[in-house]
């Protein structure tokens, strides 16, 4: 059985095999792996005893359930208004650079892709970001910077 | 008249549990009337009466009832439930606990947006710790976390029980109402973070106090969500019933040409206008968010990120708000770019209009709040 299908089978251990209990077992494959692969939803369906549509159609709906492969850490930096006039486009122009990948991408050693994503409700401390799961509110592009490098190092160890 | 600071949602000096304990020592009819005095409104945004809310809910006959937290605050520019859930959680879970005992829910959910994961561990600890003193009480009900993926459109009440179905975020019709046929097609009460708050508070203050403040048909206070143009920006109580004016005065950087009340789904008010608008359900209601606009900001691309906005948010099920948005928003780019005469903008507050009429949920039908709201007052900016 594959590393994958240990997860699911854990996962479902867990959260019991039921249709509501379907969010939180994609929500866990992604914790784990980033992204649910094709093969990782057909084994959710399997699991769950639902169809790979069903599957499918659930995960294609939400933003942070990707259905295609991710860096080890996910960035996501707010686009919505109060962000946007705090100076989002600076942070991302920077986090391009910094990266060298377009928004959307993901570096070549799979350590970051760099999305955007709609209001995170830290409109009084934009602009802000989240890697993985971790805020970080009021950035320049130096505090993008240094909040990128905690990253770099956890991967190196 | 000027705004009236409160201090009721994170008045630190509560005792929850002796609240709890009170109102748990209250006949059940006794706590949905005193919601019901109060006047209390839902503090998400749409403002149903959360007493009569818990009164038909408590009414259902069913094997299983079930009550929802509803934390997928996603409206731009508001941040307030966020602030609540860090800093005085417990009040929150007293008010479902009060709201278990008046209605005969069993079950209790928080249903927390991802972006707010970061607050996982620590909520699940502070619930676990509240789960126990339930428990010692001898009170039937315990609290879940269930947590989103990231969809605006789960806010809305019914696209919530879907995603907690393990679904797509796609509202249902309504009727039927959550109150008779919500989670798991069972009578299910859900609030928001704030409005659970306030029912907590209502048991330990009495309505008449609650109702002391604000006006006749927005009694109580709110809390604010502030951002943009402002040099003091963040989370304030405020009395209901103020005029615009006076919030800008307090919180504007004294050249406030807008404030977007209400979010992105919420309406722009120009200048010319703060000094007759109300904040509160007989003027423009909201929740919570106030976003300030100086002369510096382009209008249209105000405008245009709220577009961009509902384009990715809508949930497509429907053709008015999936067609709809992004028919908006490439209609004011082609106006913009001069592919379209100016008169154009007529024919999209029509589509603005039937959207409003059409659209299914709440998504759809209040794009044309932002859209002609903006379109009415800054016209020339979204032209030229």
């Amino acid at each position: 059985m594959s590393n994958t299908e240990n997860l699911i089978k854990e996962l479902v251990e867990k959260h019991g095999k039921c249709r509501n209990s379907l969010m939180a077992v994609l929500q866990g494959v992604v914790a784990k792996e980033k992204y649910l692969s094709e093969d990782a939803m057909k084994k959710v369906a399997e699991h769950m005893d639902v169809s790979a549509a069903d599957v499918y159609g659930t995960a294609s709906f939400y933003t942070f359930l990707d259905t295609v492969p991710r860096g080890r850490n996910v960035i996501r930096v707010c686009q919505t208004i109060s962000c946007d006039m705090a100076g989002k486009d600076e942070i991302i122009e920077a986090l391009e650079a910094t990266l060298k990948i377009k928004v959307g991408e993901t570096t070549h050693d799979g350590n970051f892709s760099l999305l955007v994503a709609n209001c995170m409700g830290w409109c009084h401390m934009g602009p802000v970001m989240l890697i993985n799961d971790d805020v970080y509110t009021e950035l320049t592009p130096q505090k993008a910077m240094e909040a990128l490098e905690k990253y770099v190092v956890s991967t190196n160890n | 008249m000027s705004t009236k600071k409160v201090d009721i949602i994170f008045d630190a000096g509560c005792a929850v549990y002796d609240v709890l304990d009170k109102g748990l020592a209250m006949p059940k009819d006794d706590v949905i009337n005193e919601i019901i005095n109060s006047g209390l409104k839902g503090r998400g945004g749409a403002g149903f009466p959360t007493g009569l809310k818990w009164k038909f809910a408590a009414a259902e006959q069913a094997d299983k009832k079930y009550i929802i937290c509803n934390a997928d605050e996603g409206e731009p520019g508001t941040f307030k439930d966020r602030e609540i859930l860090t800093k005085v959680p417990q009040k929150v879970f007293v008010g479902m606990a009060l709201c278990s005992h008046a209605t005969g829910a069993e079950e209790g959910y928080i249903y927390l947006r991802g972006e707010y994961n970061y607050m996982l561990k620590e909520l699940q600890e502070k619930i676990d710790i509240f789960n126990n003193q339930l428990q010692q009480r001898g009170v039937n009900f315990t609290i879940k976390i269930k947590s989103g993926s990231g969809a605006y459109v789960c806010g809305e009440e019914t696209a919530l029980m879907e995603s907690m179905e393990g679904k797509r975020g796609e509202p249902r019709n309504k009727p039927p109402f959550p109150t008779v046929a919500g989670y798991n097609a069972k009578p299910t009460i859900i609030n928001n973070v704030e409005t659970f708050v306030y029912t907590t508070m209502i048991v330990r203050m009495g309505a008449n106090d609650f109702k002391s403040l604000g006006t006749a048909d927005s009694s109580g206070s709110k809390v604010f969500s502030v951002s943009g143009d402002t040099p003091n920006a963040g989370i304030f109580e405020l009395e209901l019933g103020m005029k615009l004016n006076d919030f800008v005065d307090e919180w504007g950087d004294g050249d406030t040409k807008a404030v977007q009340v209400g979010g992105a789904s919420g309406h722009c008010v120009p200048r010319k206008n703060f000094g007759e608008t109300v904040i509160g359900f007989e003027g423009i209601p909201t929740g919570g968010s106030m976003m300030i606009f100086n002369s510096s900001r382009s209008m249209y691309n105000v405008l245009k990120n709220y577009l961009e906005f509902f384009v990715e948010e809508s949930c497509g099920q429907c053709t008015p708000c999936r067609v709809g948005c992004q028919q908006l928003l490439k209609g004011i780019e082609l106006i913009k770019k001069g592919d379209r005469k100016p008169s154009y903008l007529d024919d999209l507050k029509k589509l603005a209009e039937s959207m409003k009429i059409s659209a299914k949920c709440g998504l759809g039908q209040s794009v044309a709040n932002p859209f002609i709201s903006i379109i009415d007052n800054f016209k020339e900016e979204i032209i030229y």
